[in-house]
């Protein structure tokens, strides 16, 4: 890792206490001037709303957009190393850059980001806890000017879905095996079948996968968006929903963006060994013929 | 499907075709920074609004919810309702901007039209600014859903009364 890891006390207790930053860390960074120009350190902004980061963003931060960037334009999937390359390279973010991303709803498209950059083996990608709403409500700098860094030659690498992504075959051979559901209680019992308050994203059943345990994604987050603390987590997923460190774990959501929070939870806070997001999650699973469907709480 | 091969048959209004021309005549880019400057743009909910959410339609469609209320001026009985006038007054949080921007653009283009000419918008109007390639088509089903409601809306509003 090319840039000092944030040494926080809280997340001294994680797994992997070099994959977060506080936003006293980052704010010191910026003061320092390193992540200015041509430095080691980019700041990726990663919303749900494409124009958010134009409202106003944090100093010297880029915006990567999970659906016009990240998704492939034309199949449901993720896009290709060459382009991945480009989107990076056009952010002047090289591989040895240290990847600062954060996001808005809790961090939700910012740990997608981050688990998409994961897909591609970046070295060092890490989150900014709490957010942009954590950033905004301590009344730090935010600007609408767009930072102008030199583009960088990326590598074009191939994409290593195995290790941490998971598809509806795979999950249907290891059903009985566990299975995270992050959505919301109404979602997991098949009375909705989308989030409340958002959009029908075209489910044509609803319910949940055999044998998930219902986790909803925000149990994680304290009540500022920040990661709860370790022996928090431990409560959650350990102590009450029995999970093992070294168990085989799948997390879904309805798109994958909620259970990239969870996978990133259970993967780098918790240090489970295999972690796999199931991103076609029940957009696919919802609408696919013939997969096996519980309901109820 | 692109953009141009759905501008078939059924013109804007004038306001509205003007605002799709500013559009299209812009990079993708620029298409987000003008999108931006609808989102800033978007007049606050007068005081007979401002807080009374239950009056408003709630437009769920939208990544983050958007709440719409019509009005029809001049309405008369027993007159055709065609020539009233059609008010649209919207609400979306400054976090939503995507949303704000395409409220900002019906509230530009469509506010205080008559009701034959907001019921004449063709409902594939959404798609006819370039948004799909800047903001995604996917996101652009707010929008859509925005403007079917305003229709509904009008419809509802401007028939009772004209009987």
């Amino acid at each position: 890792m090319s840039v000092e890891t944030d040494d926080n006390s809280k997340f001294r207790d994680y797994a992997h206490p070099a994959r977060l930053v506080s936003t006293d860390w980052l704010a010191g960074q910026l003061a320092a001037g390193n992540a200015d120009g041509n430095s080691d350190l980019v700041v990726v902004e990663s919303d749900e709303d494409v124009l958010l980061y134009d409202t106003g963003h944090i100093p010297g931060a880029v915006k990567v957009d999970w659906h016009l960037d990240l998704n492939d334009p034309v199949r449901r999937d993720y896009v290709n190393g060459e382009r991945f390359a480009q989107v990076l390279g056009q952010r002047g973010i090289g591989r040895d850059t240290t990847v600062v991303v954060y996001g808005d709803k809790s961090n939700w498209w910012a740990a997608y980001a981050l688990w998409v950059f994961t897909l591609f083996g970046h070295p060092d990608v890490r989150l900014l806890d709490g957010g942009r709403a954590k950033w905004v409500a301590e009344g730090r700098e935010i600007t609408r000017a767009v930072p102008t860094r030199t583009a960088v030659d990326y590598p074009v690498v191939e994409r290593h879905d195995a290790s941490i992504r998971a598809f509806k075959d795979e999950v249907l051979a290891r059903i009985g095996q566990p299975l995270v559901d992050v959505r919301s209680p109404g979602e997991f019992s098949g009375e909705l079948l989308h989030m409340p308050d958002y959009p029908q994203e075209g489910a044509l059943r609803g319910g949940h996968i055999p044998g998930a345990r219902s986790v909803p994604w925000a149990r994680a987050a304290a009540e500022d968006g920040t990661f709860k603390s370790r022996s928090d987590l431990e409560a959650i997923y350990l102590t009450e929903q029995g999970l093992a460190p070294s168990d085989d774990v799948v997390a879904y959501c309805r798109i994958g963006e909620r259970s990239s929070h969870t996978w990133f939870v259970l993967t780098h806070l918790l240090g489970f060994d295999t972690v796999r997001n199931y991103d076609g999650s029940w957009t696919e699973w919802g609408n696919a013929v013939g997969v096996p469907i519980e309901v109820g709480a | 499907m692109t953009e141009s091969n759905v501008t078939v048959t059924v013109p804007l209004p004038e306001a509205l075709e003007e605002i799709a021309q500013d559009f299209t005549a812009l990079s993708a880019r620029d298409r987000l920074t003008l999108l931006l400057d609808f989102s800033d743009g978007l007049p606050e909910l007068p005081e007979r609004y401002a807080g009374h959410e239950e009056l408003l339609e709630r437009v769920d469609e939208c990544q983050t919810p958007l709440f719409l209320v019509v009005e029809v001026d001049g309405l008369q009985d027993n007159a055709p309702s065609q020539g009233a006038r059609v008010r649209l007054f919207f609400q979306a949080p400054p976090e939503s901007p995507t949303t704000r921007g395409f409220a900002g653009i019906l509230h530009e283009g469509l506010d205080g039209l008559t009701v034959g000419e907001v019921l004449a918008v063709p409902d594939d109007a959404p798609y006819r600014f370039g948004l799909g390639e800047a903001v995604s088509p996917l996101r652009l089903r707010g929008m859509v859903a925005m403007l079917g409601r305003i229709k509904r809306q009008v419809r509802a509003k401007s028939v009772t009364r004209a009987g």
